[in-house]
């Protein structure tokens, strides 16, 4: 069975449905909605299930041969990446569509909106060729437009069409990328052009050649992720986006940058890779001291939520390129855990704006006073996103910093300030908002219904396991990551320190140097 | 035994997640009862496989539980050694007798419940960072009892102090963290792992000197974190906003032991690095000094507390920089009992003068609270290190191994000694000012004993601060022998002759005493000094150090933020516009071309074929 | 006398040129719609014949499918462009070109 494709399908067809649902009957549109996008959530989880822990090779795998002259298929997989990837997406999905109870100014077109970009977010992780990828990383991109553009708030043509924009340019450096690419592969394969993961991998690439490839694939991803200084668009279109736009942008859109990097980047171009690293990494770390800085300082919440993620997507930046496999599996998991808490909190944001129409952090105070459910779980998400231990967001940023020191000891280091700052503009935050004596103008607010907590409660769940028992996860990202480390080890001088990898090592006793610049480490 | 160790840890989180969800269907007093049921039987779980660790009978044990994170090889594991099992009774003893005194201080609170859950929490957190086995999951437990002090001192939320205090308390501590996740980057780069064992084990061959110098000097800015060291000690008088068990909880049994708690159990690599040591007992001896001299002039009964509890952690790193760990886990032990009595006590005179704090507006309570009176007056003599209470072996030990160390640590010797004097000094202005002398009460206050459920703790802790010194002195090494596994061959600090040793003693009794005597001329009568003026109020204000940091890094640090801010608006975005404002601008320099006449467009397409093929004909050589 | 002169391709290119002069000129000069298309279409027809003639010159069938192919495609655009310029006239009641200007940038 065609199980990735149908995954695909399924919410495009559940958009058509959507469409074709009678103009008289609104309120059907949220269920069937709903219904639709949870069928991919029961693909992911038995996806999940099945997947073979331990096998490095991309899973559930289809082909069908779209045109042999222009060497493009439908090549589709899953490995232990892109399977966490699909998971969040069929998990987030139905939570933001739920949370969209207040659209209901043309909720139909709304809704089919949401269900074109899930299948399209799909497209993009499950996708092994280069222009299928592209198509779907460009599809995504129209109903995000659309989503802030028509429900919005306030600024919402300027955030939408600087979404556009950004986001386009980079795109275009990645199709030509992309076709500079194929055609060198077809060379080697025999036809026009050639764009199949596989035959694009066994292409020799120049130092040169790679250089500029990366860099053009690599300019699409951070202006996706947000790498600084490409970072402007994200609060403008995260702050005018309606909730679930919001949730869906921080959660699963960002992850397409990184996704991407990880997926391509470092495999097609490891010697561009490894010569670059060290900057792309700095950049990485800048975003996480400067986003969160900037945080700080934002007076209203959701800007402030915005900017915390341009820190968070720092730290998966950085391990990305500290190549070793404690960093890289930190990344892959502050993917997932970031999606869980940052969309947690704009849910949550999105619930108290339903109420008061403010996001001004000065309107209100107190509120723990008014709502102490929601002051508990908004506490809950905050430090899940501040990184506390036994909840995910810790899980990911200490392996990562942990990794990343081995090959990077001084971004690592200052990387590390991000544990601060996070605590300082979250507590912050906090103490205004929820915190002091009860603003006269939040008073009698309802607390949390149970329709409400049910949104919440899937990701309390999820963010707490995550934390404690991160096993699951992690054993199934550690073989594919491996992958990409074996890749870019036999491609380029690169040593990737060996802690980790093996059982504890043993120790030599003459060995009492340091131990920890790049090529040392026992062997 | 060992096998049911999980439920230690296991069994207070549990009652902090029924208070949490279920709290308020169960409440007062139920919600509190439970609390104290699950900490109590912590201890109980707890204290059946310690008998046997401290009879001597059972070896050191590693109980695993599960795999937590395997990349970085990171098990979840409890270390059973003398060590944890030490803390672990200290916090579930120390803990549940809070627990129960809580239900009578809480008594009325709307959040009834919800505090007993974040004791809970407390106590769990605690329990994790004493028994991991490894630094990260000790770091789970650090964290976590940084996240439970800030939900408990900010617990009346709505005063706007107590929730900055609860901020700064969490904040100021991860300052710390950064340095125990640094130290935990080198550590893993080093050994590949957190094992204690394995890294204690092979610490000699793997560490040069340099690296375990850098590694314990960060774990020691951790440690100065949480143990309210200079220069991070600011955090811990504000966090009296919290109800005073808190308090009590914070400074006595759990948190702020956590510093030393580390430091003695990484004595491996401390004592790799003496430079590290020499700084640590440095630190350790200026911020006792600092606050001591702070604590003299303070007059708010829970900021004399605040301070002494810094002072007496000075003790506690001051042990540990001089290589004594038994001898600073010792103070930790019996500061435990002491501290925990002094605050419950002065929570117990609070509540009776309802919520008056300043200790000028109390005086002769020795009649009305005779209870506290008694207990209090156990502690006080403790702690100013009077013979044979705890407080005396105790410090007298960490003095001796100062002394012991001969040289410039002599100068570190004299410090601590003059420390014992202020020490002495402003704890019997404390007990003076409180309990004896004419009454200063505010008119309508009608001070009462405590119920039972505050007064049973008081008297239990009393017991032990005076009595729980006799398990380790210079007579019987009982408590260094049975702490001795868990410092992986430590060698001992220099003995000193038997003679030095009751010579040092002496000169400890002697100061501790001459410090009561002053204050006690001082201030046993009717007419107080006046203590307002110059060098009172600055001492009584901290110097000023909370003012000096927001100008020194606070504000600095916000106008950074803003700058951050504004470089968004003003600086990239000011670039995207500016690339926007080109493509319009150039747009409109073009527009003319477009005349919407078919004929010039033709024309001009003509002209361009024209161009083109002289081009081609001139340039390229014909076709 | 006959004078034999072999009529060689370079004549109809030359005829051709000319053809195109024509039509480049026509579509220059004159400003009634009617009369550009009649000139475009000229252009068309003496790319035509450059077609043929090459192919033919060069003995290639690619030369006269190409012919067949624009005559096809400008019949096409025949009927396209007149009903529009029918539809001006229409409008307008005139089909001087210069009057309609409505794209200006």
């Amino acid at each position: 069975m065609p199980l990735l494709s149908i995954l695909i399908a399924i919410p495009f067809l559940g958009a058509l449905i959507v469409a074709l649902l009678p103009k008289k009957r609104p309120e059907l549109v949220l269920p069937v909605g709903l219904g639709v996008s949870i069928a991919p959530l029961a693909v992911a989880v038995w996806l999940t299930a099945e997947f073979a822990v331990g096998d490095p090779s991309f899973q559930f795998g289809e082909l069908f041969v779209i045109s042999d002259v222009f060497g493009v298929s439908w090549r589709l997989g899953v490995d232990g990446i892109s399977l966490f990837m699909v998971g969040l997406t069929a998990l987030l999905f139905p939570i933001a569509i739920a949370a969209s109870r207040s659209v209901t100014d043309r909720a139909k077109t709304y809704m089919a909106l949401m269900l074109i970009l899930e299948g399209a977010v799909f497209g993009v992780f499950l996708a092994l060729d280069l222009l299928v990828f592209f198509a779907f990383f460009e599809i995504v991109l129209i109903p995000m437009y659309l989503l802030i553009r028509i429900w919005g708030s306030g600024n919402r043509v300027y955030a939408s069409i600087k979404f556009v924009l950004f986001t386009a340019v980079g795109s275009a450096f990645l199709l030509a990328g992309i076709i500079a690419l194929g055609i060198l592969a077809g060379d080697t394969a025999g036809s026009l052009s050639a764009f199949d993961l596989p035959n694009v991998l066994a292409v020799e690439l120049s130092e040169t050649t790679q250089l500029w490839l990366f860099l053009a694939f690599g300019i699409a991803f951070a202006i996706k992720i947000p790498l600084f200084p490409f970072h402007t668009w994200l609060p403008d279109a995260h702050t005018e986006a309606p909730t679930a736009g919001s949730v869906i942008l921080a959660g699963v859109l960002l992850k397409l940058g990184t996704y991407g990097l990880l997926r391509f980047n470092l495999t097609l171009f490891p010697d561009a890779a490894v010569d670059l690293a060290p900057y792309i990494a700095a950049l990485g770390v800048v975003g996480i001291v400067y986003g969160a800085a900037a945080a700080i300082v934002q007076p209203d919440i959701k800007r402030l939520v915005a900017y915390s993620s341009v820190s968070h997507m720092g730290f998966i930046v950085l391990g990305t390129f500290a190549f070793t496999t404690q960093a890289l599996q930190g990344s892959v998991f502050t993917m997932i855990s970031h999606g869980l808490t940052t969309g947690a909190l704009f849910l949550l944001i999105g619930m108290i704006y339903d109420r008061t129409h403010t996001r001004a952090i000065a309107d209100y105070g107190g509120l723990a006073k008014v709502m102490p459910v929601y002051a508990g779980i908004f506490l809950f998400s905050a430090f899940a996103s501040a990184g506390l231990p036994g909840l995910s967001g810790f899980i990911g940023e200490f392996t990562v910093l942990i990794g990343s020191y081995m090959t990077l000891p001084v971004l690592a280091i200052v990387a590390g300030s991000g544990v601060i700052l996070a605590a300082i503009y979250l507590l912050w935050a906090y103490e205004r908002m929820f915190m002091g004596p009860v603003n006269s103008k939040i008073e009698g607010l309802k607390d949390l219904g149970f329709r409400e907590l049910a949104i919440m409660i899937p990701l309390i769940v999820l963010i707490l396991g995550l934390g404690v028992y991160p096993k699951p996860v992690m054993e199934r990202i550690e073989p594919s990551v491996n992958v990409i480390l074996d890749r870019i080890e036999s491609a380029t001088e690169f040593d990737v320190p060996e802690y980790g990898r093996e059982p504890a090592p043993t120790i030599e006793i003459d060995h009492s140097d340091d131990g920890h610049s790049d090529e040392e480490g026992d062997h | 035994m060992t096998d049911f160790l999980w439920l230690v840890v296991l069994l207070p989180l549990v009652g902090a997640a029924v208070n949490l969800i279920f709290g308020k269907r169960i409440g007062e007093p139920f919600a509190g009862w439970l609390g104290f049921v699950v900490v109590a039987s912590s201890f109980v779980i707890a204290a059946i496989p310690a008998y046997d660790v401290i009879a001597g009978t059972a070896e050191p044990v590693t109980v695993h539980l599960f795999s937590w994170i395997p990349v970085l090889g990171v098990e979840a594991e409890i270390l059973w050694d003398p060590l944890s099992v030490l803390l672990t009774l200290i916090v579930t003893g120390v803990g549940s007798l809070i627990h129960l005194y809580s239900i009578g201080y809480m008594h009325g609170d709307e959040r009834f419940p919800r505090f007993f859950a974040y004791l809970n929490l407390f106590i769990a957190s605690m329990l994790i960072l004493v028994l991991a086995a490894n630094y990260a999951v000790m770091f789970v437990g650090w964290e976590l009892v940084g996240l439970s002090s800030y939900l408990l001192i900010s617990f009346w939320f709505t005063k706007p102090e107590a929730a900055a205090a609860g901020k700064k308390a969490f904040v100021v501590n991860r300052i710390g963290d950064w340095g125990f996740l640094i130290a935990m980057m080198l550590i893993f780069a080093a050994f590949g792992t957190f094992d204690f064992h394995t890294i204690f084990a092979t610490a000699e061959g793997v560490l040069s000197v340099g690296m375990a110098t850098a590694i314990t000097l960060l774990l020691f800015v951790a440690a100065a974190g949480k143990s309210a060291q200079i220069p991070l000690y600011v955090w811990l008088p504000d966090a009296m906003e919290g109800p005073t068990p808190v308090s009590a909880l914070i400074h006595a049994a759990t948190m702020v032991t956590a510093g030393v708690f580390m430091m003695a159990r990484s004595a491996v690599l401390f004592e790799m690095a003496p430079v590290s040591g020499a700084v640590v007992a440095t630190v350790g001896v200026l911020t006792a000094l600092l606050a001591a001299v702070i604590a003299v002039a303070q007059t708010d009964i829970k900021r004399v507390l605040a301070y002494s509890t810094i002072s007496q952690l000075g003790y506690m790193v001051l042990a540990v920089g001089v290589g004594a760990y038994s001898a600073g886990v010792f103070h930790l032990t019996t500061h435990a009992f002491f501290k925990a009595l002094l605050f419950l006590g002065a929570g117990s005179v609070i509540h009776a003068m309802a919520n008056e704090q300043s200790m000028l507006k109390m005086g002769g309570l020795r009649k009305v609270l005779p209870v506290t009176f008694a207990t209090m007056g156990v502690a006080w003599l403790a702690i100013s290190g009077i013979f044979p209470f705890s407080g005396f072996w105790s410090k007298d030990e960490i003095l001796a191994a100062t002394f012991a160390k001969g040289g410039a640590w002599l100068l570190l010797y004299g410090l601590g000694l003059l420390v014992a004097i202020l020490t002495a000094f402003y704890m019997t202005r404390l007990f003076v000012l409180t309990f004896l002398g004419g009454r200063r009460w505010d008119e309508g206050v009608h001070p009462h004993e405590s119920p039972a459920s505050m007064t049973i703790p008081l008297v239990i802790l009393a017991v032990f601060s005076f009595g729980f010194g006799f398990v380790n002195t210079p007579m019987r090494l009982g408590f260094e022998h049975f702490l001795e596994p868990a410092f992986h061959g430590v060698p001992h600090p220099d003995a000193l002759d038997d003679s030095v040793i009751w010579t040092l003693a002496i000169v400890a009794l002697v100061s501790a005493v001459v410090g009561i005597a002053l204050a006690w001329r001082r201030y046993n009568r009717d007419e107080l000094p006046a203590e307002n003026t110059g060098w009172w109020s600055s001492a009584m204000a901290g110097f000023h150090v909370d003012e000096w940091y927001g100008r020194l890094f606070v504000l600095p640090g916000k106008r950074g933020a803003e700058l951050a801010g504004q470089m968004d608006a003003k600086g990239i975005d000011g670039v995207a516009h500016g690339i926007a404002r080109g493509v319009r601008e150039a747009g409109t320099a073009l527009q003319p071309v477009q005349s919407g006449k078919v004929r010039g467009y033709a024309g001009l397409l003509a002209a361009a074929g024209v161009v083109l093929i002289v081009a081609i004909v001139v340039i390229g050589g014909g076709f | 006398m006959t004078i034999a002169v072999a009529v060689t391709a370079s004549w109809y290119l030359t005829l051709a040129a000319a053809l195109f002069s024509i039509g480049v000129a026509g579509v220059l000069i004159r400003r009634n719609a009617l009369v550009m298309f009649m000139s475009i279409e000229l252009m068309l027809n003496s790319v035509n014949l450059t077609f043929v003639a090459v192919g033919t010159e060069l003995g290639l069938i690619e030369g006269h499918t190409a012919a067949l192919f624009v005559m096809v495609v400008a019949a096409a655009e025949v009927t396209v462009g007149l009903a529009i310029i029918v539809a001006i006239f229409r409008k307008r009641s005139s089909a001087d070109v210069d009057q309609l200007a409505e794209l200006r940038g």
